[in-house]
């Protein structure tokens, strides 16, 4: 009731001229606006970084081959085929901390249906835990090729949304046959729509295979191409029967078969890299401790003498999300700085403007004082006429900010999350500074003698 | 039992060096009901006086009971507090607030009272008390577009409202023309005869004073005398 009262007294002295309050208040407006903005604007930002991250599988880890030189040439990393698919076993069974494993082996080469071709952005060959890793399981259409499908070297693959679209316009593509590079592979499912990743890289322009058909059957250009050092490389112009178990050898222990029959009946080969092994944790704690039983497998099983350095590496998402997560919590904290500053100096207004108000009004509070009010009363009605001014400043920035984080989000299609924690501490900072700035002007006004008060021209 | 009793009141100002006695030693008692004028010359100090008899200022010494309550011992809250609910104040420049209607002035005080009216009462309060000085159809009016007259009869008003015993006039007429300070002048006696509320009134005039049942004469610092006027009823 008393604080309604003295509410409704502060609102009757504010509107006494309220083109000098809407002034004082500005400082006030624009701080918590920018506030306001930032907020809404960051936090959408982190967001869509985070949402883009759980996309592309946020616990995953990545093992690349490692680098090879020779002649002081380096070719870059993967340009040495040390990963091969028994490391995957191994990793599944020896590290505790790995939940899922898949081997990936990459091409890039066209894609026949019909009349229509297609380069995919990705030809990936790998295993149904790929799927597990990407948070891809749940399919659009049709079921996931099975791990018997990669033993076998079947040809089937999955789809992604845009390739899809591209190939068969609106036509269901299940069961229907595509060429990769001239070997036909059965569509078995569609991918749910991903979306673009942090790169701006379309996700769902993707084929997946089985990693043996795509590593015998289509072998494309696959990263072990690009050394030049290796002699070993596969020709793309022939079929791979996957016959030669030691191609550099001239023994022949069987009778030759015919290419076409060689093609109709693969045999897996003792030893085959991968272009790169995908790992993930069940949980994003535990990305150091598999890095760390991964590293010590993979050294144990490749032979590497203490000394020596990891014939691979690995990376995870972690250093990637801190770089995004670094990035856009500077640029809020700065301008964070730049509306507390501004907020600051709406205060520093606020306090000058009740101070003047203070010295105009000196006969008011004399009268005040001489009809009753305690010096405590004077204190209260000027901190609440101030934190009022405040507050209405700090509800016209709330909407201003809201309103240009809006108009951001409408014309430049920035991703904006609306925060309740802003809006309620945007709230408690202008009362705040409404009770900081004007306290000490209130407290001059207590502390007027009435007698001179009344008698102030 | 008097209602305010004055024992040898002195109040010097200090300035500098230089002390300026302006009340040298004034004894005087006023009872419940009455109508008294304090009359003397420009700078004798009637207005200081007046702020000590209104519990804004301290006396330098002396005595001073309101209802045989000492006052010089009370706090300035106790002191805020006594005149919410005893005093009354008319000032000569009205000093009503600026851009504020007249209903919103005289409901001011009752802010501060420490019974604490609902709203709805306080403007019930202040409506009656408008109207029983004739400002029925001034309610929402602000003081500039009230008259002199009106704005004093708001003022009075605003003095009443929280139904004190005593109320101070310090040249109340002083801002008003002939015809106007009449009309003030009966409204005072109107108020004392049939509201019996304490009159206190301030002036340098004669004219102005003889509207009072006594009149108390005060002449640097010192009460020169006292005259029982028989002019104080209603005509
Ligand atoms: N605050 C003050 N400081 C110093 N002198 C004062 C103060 N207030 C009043 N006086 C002096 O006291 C004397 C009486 O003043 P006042 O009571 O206002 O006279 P009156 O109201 O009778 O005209 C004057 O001479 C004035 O100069
Ligand atoms: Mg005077």
């Amino acid at each position: 009731m008393k604080i309604y009262r003295t509410m409704s007294i502060a609102l009757r002295a504010l509107r006494r001229n309220p083109m000098r309050a809407t002034l004082t208040t500005l400082g006030i407006i624009i701080g918590i606006a920018a506030v306001i903005a930032m907020m809404e604007i960051g936090n959408g930002a982190s967001a869509a970084i985070q949402k883009s991250i759980v996309s592309m599988g946020s616990n995953m880890i990545m093992i690349q081959p490692g680098t090879a030189a020779s002649g002081g040439v380096s070719f870059g990393a993967g340009s040495v085929m040390t990963l091969s698919p028994q490391d995957c076993d191994a990793i599944l069974q020896q590290c505790p901390a790995v939940q899922y494993v898949a081997p990936i082996v990459q091409a890039r080469t066209q894609v026949v249906y019909g009349n229509k071709n297609w380069v995919p952005f990705f030809i990936v060959g790998s295993t149904p835990a790929y799927l597990s890793i990407r948070n891809w399981t749940e399919l659009a259409q049709g079921d996931v090729f099975t791990d018997k499908d990669v033993r076998n070297a079947n040809k089937v693959c999955l789809v992604g949304n845009t390739l899809a679209r591209e190939l068969f316009e609106g036509d269901s593509p299940i069961g229907k046959e595509i060429r990769i590079k001239n070997v036909s592979f059965k569509i078995v499912g569609v991918l749910t729509v991903k979306g673009a990743n942090m790169m701006g890289m379309d996700q769902d322009d993707i084929i997946i295979a089985p990693w043996t058909s795509i590593k015998y059957r289509v072998s494309g250009t696959s990263l072990g191409n690009v050394n030049q050092s290796s002699a070993a490389s596969t020709s793309s112009t022939t079929v791979n029967s996957l016959k030669n178990l030691y191609p550099s050898s001239q023994l022949s222990l069987y009778p030759t078969q015919s290419t076409t029959q060689a093609a109709d009946t693969p045999q897996p080969v003792r030893f085959a890299n991968v272009d790169n092994i995908l790992t993930s944790t069940s949980s994003t704690q535990n990305i150091p401790l598999a890095i760390r039983q991964v590293t010590a497998v993979l050294r144990e099983r490749h032979h590497i003498r203490q000394e020596e350095p990891d014939d691979f590496s690995i990376r995870d998402m972690t250093e990637m999300i801190k770089t995004f997560t670094t990035a856009t919590s500077l640029m809020t904290n700065l301008l964070l700085c730049v509306a507390l500053i501004s907020l600051i100096v709406g205060g520093v207004g606020i306090m000058n403007i009740m101070l003047v108000s203070v010295t105009e009004r000196t006969r008011e509070i004399g009268l005040r004082m001489s009809v009753g009010a305690r010096a405590r009363d004077i204190l209260r009605q000027f901190l609440v006429e101030a934190i009022v001014l405040c507050l209405i400043g700090g509800v016209l920035g709330i909407l201003l900010g809201h309103g240009g984080a809006l108009l951001v989000k409408y014309f430049k299609h920035w991703p904006v999350e609306t925060s309740l924690t802003a809006i309620i501490a945007a709230v408690l900072v202008s009362m705040s500074v409404g009770l900081i700035f004007g306290f000490y002007p209130a407290w001059k006004a207590s502390r007027l003698d009435p007698i001179e008060a009344l008698r102030y021209e | 039992m008097q209602l305010l009793e004055l024992k040898d009141i002195w109040k010097t100002y200090y300035l500098g060096d230089i002390d300026v006695p302006v009340l040298k030693g004034v004894s005087f008692s006023i009872e419940q009901g009455e109508f008294v004028a304090l009359m003397g010359t420009s700078g004798s100090g009637k207005s200081t006086l007046m702020n000590i008899l209104g519990c804004l200022d301290h006396p330098t010494s002396g005595e001073y009971r309101l209802d045989g309550q000492e006052i010089s011992g009370l706090s300035s809250d106790g002191r805020a507090m006594l005149r919410n609910s005893r005093i009354g104040f008319v000032f000569q420049n009205f000093n009503l607030l600026p851009r504020t209607s007249a209903l919103d002035n005289v409901m001011m005080p009752l802010s501060y009272s420490v019974e604490h009216l609902p709203e709805r009462q306080a403007k019930q309060r202040s409506v009656e008390m408008l109207n029983l000085l004739g400002l029925a159809d001034r309610m929402d009016h602000e003081p500039s577009q009230l008259s002199g007259g009106q704005q004093q009869r708001v003022a009075i008003a605003r003095a009443l409202i929280n139904k004190p015993s005593i109320l101070l006039a310090d040249e109340p007429t002083g801002n008003l023309d002939s015809h106007t300070s009449e009309d003030i002048l009966r409204l005072f006696q109107q108020l004392n005869q049939q509201q019996g509320i304490t009159i206190i009134l301030v002036t340098h005039d004669a004219n102005i004073a003889k509207h009072a049942k006594r009149i108390i004469r005060i002449s640097d610092g010192i009460i020169e005398g006292e005259i029982k006027s028989d002019a104080g009823g209603v005509k």
